[in-house]
């Protein structure tokens, strides 16, 4: 895919403004890939070629770091990226079956995207949200504690263009695109949406305030949380550990 | 009664707004900068080095000690890095902290940078959750809203910025010289040590590369003092840190706790491990600590004890496993998920993380020896010790702890012609076991 002229001018105001947050020109390399892939939605050989150009680099260079990270991709993907967690806490809970299970439904290869370009799969490591296993991600948002069921019931949601909300995340999904815009450091307005804390996250805690439990620091008595508490739907002393 | 829980670092998370920056004032945030900024920068160190805090990233060297490495008075930049590259297979503390109080972390490394003379500071969180990289944004753009970033902060005349920095996918950028490499723009492996970071870091200036957890901790240890901090935890491994439970464990989630807790407590808090069901193994520290089993419930989870019963504390991921797991086919998947991982750097890590994959594939389909388990643990000791970093010693942690308790469990495979175990009644959805 040729980036267009107006897209490289575009593109290129951007980079000067990455490459200014750092000491370095060649640390805002990370940043500038994303920037390629909000873009392109994914790195081309043009992409790459801009990066190389934008920092001095050689594209043998930039090619190189490329593909060593497996969050940039080569090729397209869907609109929505959907990752099934099969390292092994997730695969035994689950994740084998619905990975396996999804590629059936999908039929889709690797992780080339469906024919109308919606949905594509990919097996991801673990994304560091054990206890809600088994998980997968949309576009590096969480949904927890899934089965073939409700996998199923997400990937054809997503195709149908059905509104989804990420377990817990921001309250809309963006788009593949979108989520690359803002790990190259240009966030949207919705770090303050969406539900974070569902019941594994405040386990210890929930049951910590139920036994009237501290750390005995005196002045930091952190029981009186009267204000605002998120717990309250959640916390049914049933030690629910999923998704409601 | 004694507190066996003790939150601290997650004590307001059950708060709607614990994220933001009022909700994180309310529940006594940013007390700690001002008093900081009055002290000197080397009383700031010590404060930390009297607290007893180590490393909450795995490694647990001490955070204070790593502070007062940065030589003072050269004329280099120094720069603090905040290690938010949470990967480790069985970790998910980092995620959840920085959900939930992002600006513990940001108050924290203002702290941290104040006291090693940084005037640059990055926070390296991983790429791959995107509402961390929203929810971390936000708390800096709102501490420098506030006037807790930028130039003269509190009218201290200290400065100081924050670049949050989003990784690209790779588990080896957790190693703190990979992660550098990676902050640099290069692919992310890891570096020759010495010169350590704190001499020859980022863009070979001295630096301090800090877990998320252990720079969340600092806060209190300055509002409360470090004998508050170290009145907590066993005697060398001291205050309190975040437990993950995770698997067949009843009411899986985060328990936060002094050091030297035991899985026993813990699980009895978290209702236990699966009705109907029992403890097979667990990991005290993510996958790259070695295994143990119902035989170690009672071991202290602190550093010296989970050290003396043969394995390590980590990251406190506790991933919990019954009776209805194959530990060959968990091991195999460690091991695939460290032969994905290895960045290629040290032949013996690439090369052999590849091998095991073969033989434990073999071993999986009944196709194996009683010889290759020998082999196996030959390889394992061909890498131990031979690579730059700790990835190789952590990748055959699986391999080795698992022959040493379930030797016979991977002999029965072959006898068995394949493996004897149903994986779907491992699963979430096998029966509702949870409501």
């Amino acid at each position: 895919m040729a980036l267009t002229e107006q897209e490289r001018a575009r593109l290129a105001e951007r980079a000067a403004e990455i490459i200014s947050r750092y000491p370095k020109p060649r640390s805002a390399l990370l940043p500038l890939l994303h920037l390629v892939q909000a873009t392109e939605g994914f790195v081309s050989t043009d992409g790459i070629a801009f990066c190389a150009d934008q920092l001095g680099l050689s594209e043998a260079d930039v090619t190189g770091v490329v593909s060593f990270y497996t969050m940039y991709k080569r090729h397209p993907v869907g609109e929505y990226h959907v990752g099934v967690c099969t390292n092994t806490l997730c695969a035994i809970m689950g994740g084998d079956t619905i990975h396996a299970d999804l590629r059936d439904h999908l039929g889709v290869e690797g992780d080339q995207p469906t024919a109308d370009g919606k949905v594509s799969l990919e097996r991801v490591e673990c994304n560091a949200a054990c206890d809600y296993a088994p998980v997968m991600m949309v576009n590096w948002e969480f949904f927890d504690n899934m089965t073939p069921e409700s996998a199923r019931e997400l990937v054809d949601g997503l195709r149908a263009g059905a509104d989804i909300a990420p377990a817990r995340g921001a309250s809309r999904l963006v788009t593949w695109r979108e989520a690359a815009m803002i790990l190259a450091g240009y966030p949207d307005d919705q770090a303050t949406t969406g539900h974070t804390a569902a019941p594994p996250t405040l386990a210890g805690l929930r049951i910590a305030k139920e036994n009237g439990w501290t750390s005995g620091t005196p002045g930091t008595a952190r029981s009186a949380a009267g204000n605002g508490t998120e717990s309250a739907a959640g916390s049914t002393g049933s030690g629910n550990g999923g998704r409601q | 009664m004694t507190s066996v829980l003790t939150p601290e670092l997650t004590a307001h998370w059950d708060e709607r707004d614990s994220f933001t920056l009022a909700g994180y004032r309310r529940a006594g945030g940013y007390q700690a900068l001002p008093k900081a900024l009055a002290m000197p920068p080397d009383e700031v160190i010590g404060a930390v080095k009297a607290s007893g805090l180590r490393g909450r990233g795995g490694a647990g060297f001490p955070t204070g000690v790593k502070w007062g490495f940065i030589p003072q008075g050269d004329d280099k930049p120094h720069y603090l890095v905040v290690n938010a590259d949470e990967s480790e297979p069985g970790t998910c503390k980092d995620i959840p902290t920085m959900l939930q109080t992002p600006h513990s972390v940001v108050e924290g490394a203002i702290i941290g940078a104040y006291a090693i003379r940084a005037q640059l500071a990055f926070i390296y969180v991983r790429g791959e959750v995107l509402h961390v990289v929203r929810r971390m944004h936000h708390a800096v753009a709102e501490a420098y809203e506030a006037g807790y970033l930028g130039t003269n902060i509190l009218g201290s005349g200290f400065d100081l910025d924050i670049v949050v920095h989003a990784g690209a996918g790779a588990y080896e950028c957790g190693e703190e010289t990979a992660l550098l490499d990676s902050l640099e723009g290069y692919r992310g492996q890891p570096r020759l040590k010495p010169p350590f970071p704190a001499i020859e870091g980022l863009y070979a200036c001295p630096t301090v590369v800090n877990n998320v957890e252990s720079i969340a901790s600092v806060p209190y240890i300055i509002a409360n003092g470090a004998g508050a901090f170290a009145a907590l935890g066993s005697e060398k491994s001291k205050g309190f840190g975040i437990f993950s439970l995770s698997g067949h464990v009843t009411t899986p989630g985060q328990y936060e706790a002094p050091l030297g807790v035991t899985l026993r407590e813990l699980l009895s808090l978290a209702g236990g491990v699966r009705a109907g069901h029992r403890l097979k193994f667990w990991t005290p520290g993510g996958s790259s600590t070695p295994i143990f089993t119902h035989e170690h419930l009672d071991v202290p989870l602190d550093f010296e004890s989970v050290g003396a019963a043969g394995s390590m504390l980590g990251t406190r991921a506790l991933q919990i496993f019954d009776e209805t797991t194959c530990v060959v086919r968990a091991t195999l998947r460690w091991m695939e998920f460290y032969e994905h991982e290895s960045c290629g750097k040290c032949t013996p890590c690439r090369e052999g993380t590849y091998w095991i994959v073969q033989l434990l594939h073999s071993l999986q389909r009944g196709e194996g020896s009683d010889a290759d388990l020998d082999k196996l643990l030959d390889i394992c000791d061909n890498i131990l010790g031979r690579a730059f970093c700790p990835f190789g010693d952590g990748a055959i942690s699986p391999v080795v702890s698992s022959i040493k308790y379930f030797r016979d469990e991977f002999i029965e495979h072959t006898k068995h012609g394949g493996c004897p175990f149903d994986p779907a009644a491992s699963t979430l959805f096998a029966g509702s076991w949870r409501h």
